[in-house]
């Protein structure tokens, strides 16, 4: 019988198996950020071990880093002491940093692929849920926790159980106006937030083959939030074109090799999943959420539900609480919900085709009274590249705040967080409570509903918007 | 990692489903660069709450947590093993485990234990009756007890092989890994030359 993709790649990268044990998978590239890599350094030393190969991995500072005043010491003294012990560990076992104030440092999702590392067929891991990110490479990647990645750092290697498989298949187009946000947001709500547990998902179908390289990486992404180990998307000449003259993708011979290779990377005809959900993309609108996970979401033009809607048990309470948490009433049309901030930026949807997005929204337009937006780039690479197309000048004459590149206020780590009580509209991942701030209520949206929420003042996709008097081209 | 055979303690009723890892510590909690000391940060948006369970008087000393459904989602941050390590705890009984977070713990020594969502509602309800009851996890066996006579609770639980026998051991996963060096090596030796290498370093600018 045929093989899947990510059957494909796990097996190709077994370094050894044996009754009883999980499979003990080589790791192609290991990424690590300052928040979850010190113990780990520090297991190394006590232990007398070090890394086994520093050329298959790659560090930046990424989660509790400033958006401003970069150039300067980090204010806080803990956040300080972290990116410097970052520094220290890098320097001592000799791993590639890329620190704040580097063209290179970012969000580790957002780097590893703008420098040509995530290649098809390899295997990813960091200690970072979102690492599923570079499966839209067909890369196998999965986040780890901190003895994981002391593990990795010491063999180049990770014991792994054999996930079972899932298909998600979403056939025809999506409509125009309809990102890859909406997309994963619409599949959570329908399979919940565990739908995706103990199994890697493959992404297929005329809607997938249709979506750029970042929009794939946001479907990728997001897999984590309906509980996948990983999300993975067969390479093709997508891929092949993002990857192509990028610092590490291979050249000359080597390419082609690696394109051979790359090609096979594609789930047999007669190759089984253990699970299949199919989806249609023509059927997908805006897509919002109203509570306290990534899988309570409604259409935008839809209401808050009421927890009565919920057949569960567990549905209906998480339900009661999470309109508590959220302040939100039964019945209310979504495009009511007024907001305080709306944040563009993160693994999700922190790329340079989100900020040409939002960008095209606001141009000619300005944000709303009293409103806080903040635009921050995926990676310093991105905040260039953005600032070259004069993307930042858009933002700043819309009222928006253009920042350095980091994770920033998707989990309020640094200095971006919302104020207890305070309403985002919210490119990134996770609406969990607190999650942006202690007390803070979070919407995910997408970039395009994130940017018209942020003229309206109000949860808003663009076609809601009043034609602005001086629209930008494109 | 210390062996874990059994382990009795007072249990504690999360009567909550879908507890996130950012629950369990927030992110403003992770800064710190040691494997201890983040007792502080166990669910610290919630203890804000005199009524918490774990602010009640029946759960102090509690080494048990008996959650809902799909505990420990979210965020990778194995802070969240190591906060309720640090506050006690030994053994988390849910019916259904994030997969970072099982796989942390496994790893932490901290017993995730995967049993039946009525064995978990069964236990709310005993707690309920009898406050500080205690709870018995037999690892080796994979049963746990609650409660005597009558009103007890006993069933079994689900972990998997290869992490219980490293937990009963207390082996730690790297030497093991590390016994198979040779098996490592020959792999090394038959990867492609194309694969991506992050040295020497290559960059747009």
């Amino acid at each position: 019988m045929g093989r899947t993709l990510a059957e494909k790649v796990w097996a190709d990268h077994v370094v050894r198996q044996g009754d009883g044990e999980p499979d003990l998978l080589y790791i192609d590239l290991h990424l690590v950020h300052e928040v979850t890599s010190p113990q780990a350094f520090d297991g190394l030393r006590a232990a007398g071990r070090g890394v086994r190969r520093p050329d298959l991995t790659l560090a930046t500072e990424d989660h509790n880093v400033p958006t401003v005043d970069v150039d300067r010491p980090i204010a806080d003294p803990v956040s300080r002491t972290q990116v410097e012990t970052l520094r220290r560990n890098c320097g001592e076992f000799g791993v590639r940093l890329h620190p704040l104030g580097d063209a290179d440092q970012g969000i580790v999702h957002v780097v590893g692929p703008q420098l040509g590392l995530t290649q098809p067929g390899t295997t990813v891991v960091c200690g970072d849920s979102h690492t599923s990110t570079h499966g839209a490479f067909g890369a196998l990647a999965f986040g780890i926790g901190t003895s994981e990645v002391e593990h990795v750092l010491a063999t180049q290697t990770l014991p792994q159980p054999r996930p079972k498989t899932m298909a998600v298949t979403v056939d025809g187009k999506l409509p125009a106006g309809v990102s890859a946000k909406d997309l994963t947001l619409s599949l959570i709500a329908q399979v919940g937030t565990g739908g995706g547990q103990g199994h890697v998902v493959e992404y297929r179908g005329e809607a997938i083959r249709a979506l750029s390289m970042e929009a794939r990486m946001t479907i990728c992404n997001m897999s984590i939030e309906w509980g996948a180990k990983a999300g993975l998307i067969a390479p093709d000449e997508t891929t092949f074109g993002y990857l192509r003259g990028r610092p590490h993708a291979p050249t000359g011979a080597d390419w082609d090799a690696a394109v051979a290779y790359w090609q096979s990377l594609v789930t047999d005809d007669d190759a089984a999943f253990d699970r299949e959900v199919v989806l249609d993309a023509a059927a997908v609108t805006p897509f919002v959420t109203w509570g306290t996970n990534p899988g309570q979401g409604v259409p935008l033009a839809g209401v808050v539900p009421s927890p009565d809607d919920f057949d569960d048990e567990g549905d209906r309470t998480a339900a009661e609480r999470a309109l508590a948490y959220m302040d939100l009433t039964p019945g209310t049309r979504m495009r009511e919900i007024e907001v305080d901030t709306v944040f563009v930026g993160s693994c999700t949807n922190g790329r340079i085709e989100d900020l040409r997005a939002a960008a095209k929204v606001v141009s000619g337009r300005h944000v709303a009274d009293n409103l806080r937006m903040l635009v921050v780039p995926g990676s310093t690479r991105v905040r260039l590249q953005a600032e070259a197309e004069g993307l930042d000048t858009v933002f700043k004459a819309a009222g928006a705040e253009w920042r350095g590149a980091g994770c920033s206020m998707c989990l309020g780590m640094n200095p971006d967080t919302l104020a207890p009580g305070e309403r985002a509209a919210s490119t990134s991942n996770r609406n969990f409570e607190g999650r942006q701030g202690k007390g803070g209520r979070t919407h995910l949206v997408s970039a395009q509903v994130a940017a018209a929420t942020a003229v309206a003042g109000q949860l808003a996709a663009p076609a809601d918007l009043p034609d602005s008097s001086n629209p930008r081209e494109g | 990692m210390d062996a874990f055979t059994q382990h009795s303690g007072v249990a504690a009723a999360l009567r909550r489903s879908n507890v996130d890892t950012d629950q369990i510590i927030p992110a403003a909690y992770l800064k710190r660069v040691t494997r201890t000391g983040f007792a502080d940060g166990l669910f610290a948006a919630w203890r804000s709450d005199p009524g918490f369970v774990l602010n009640r008087p029946e759960a102090a000393g509690a080494s048990i947590l008996v959650a809902g459904q799909d505990f420990g989602t979210g965020s990778s941050r194995e802070h969240a093993v190591w906060a309720l390590q640090d506050y006690g705890f030994r053994v988390v009984l849910a019916s259904r485990f994030g997969d970072i977070f099982r796989s942390n713990a496994g790893k932490a020594g901290l017993l995730a234990a995967e049993v039946d969502a009525k064995v978990v509602a069964a236990i709310w309800d005993l707690l309920e009756r009898e406050p500080r009851m205690t709870v018995t996890v037999d690892l080796a066996e994979r049963t746990l007890l609650a409660g005597v006579d009558a009103d007890r609770v006993q069933d079994s639980f689900d972990i998997d092989d290869y992490t219980r026998w490293r937990l009963l051991h207390g082996l730690d996963d790297i030497d093991i890994t590390l016994s198979h060096a040779a098996e490592v090596e020959a792999f090394e030796a038959s990867r492609p030359v194309w694969k991506p290498m992050t040295m020497p370093a290559r960059t747009a600018g």
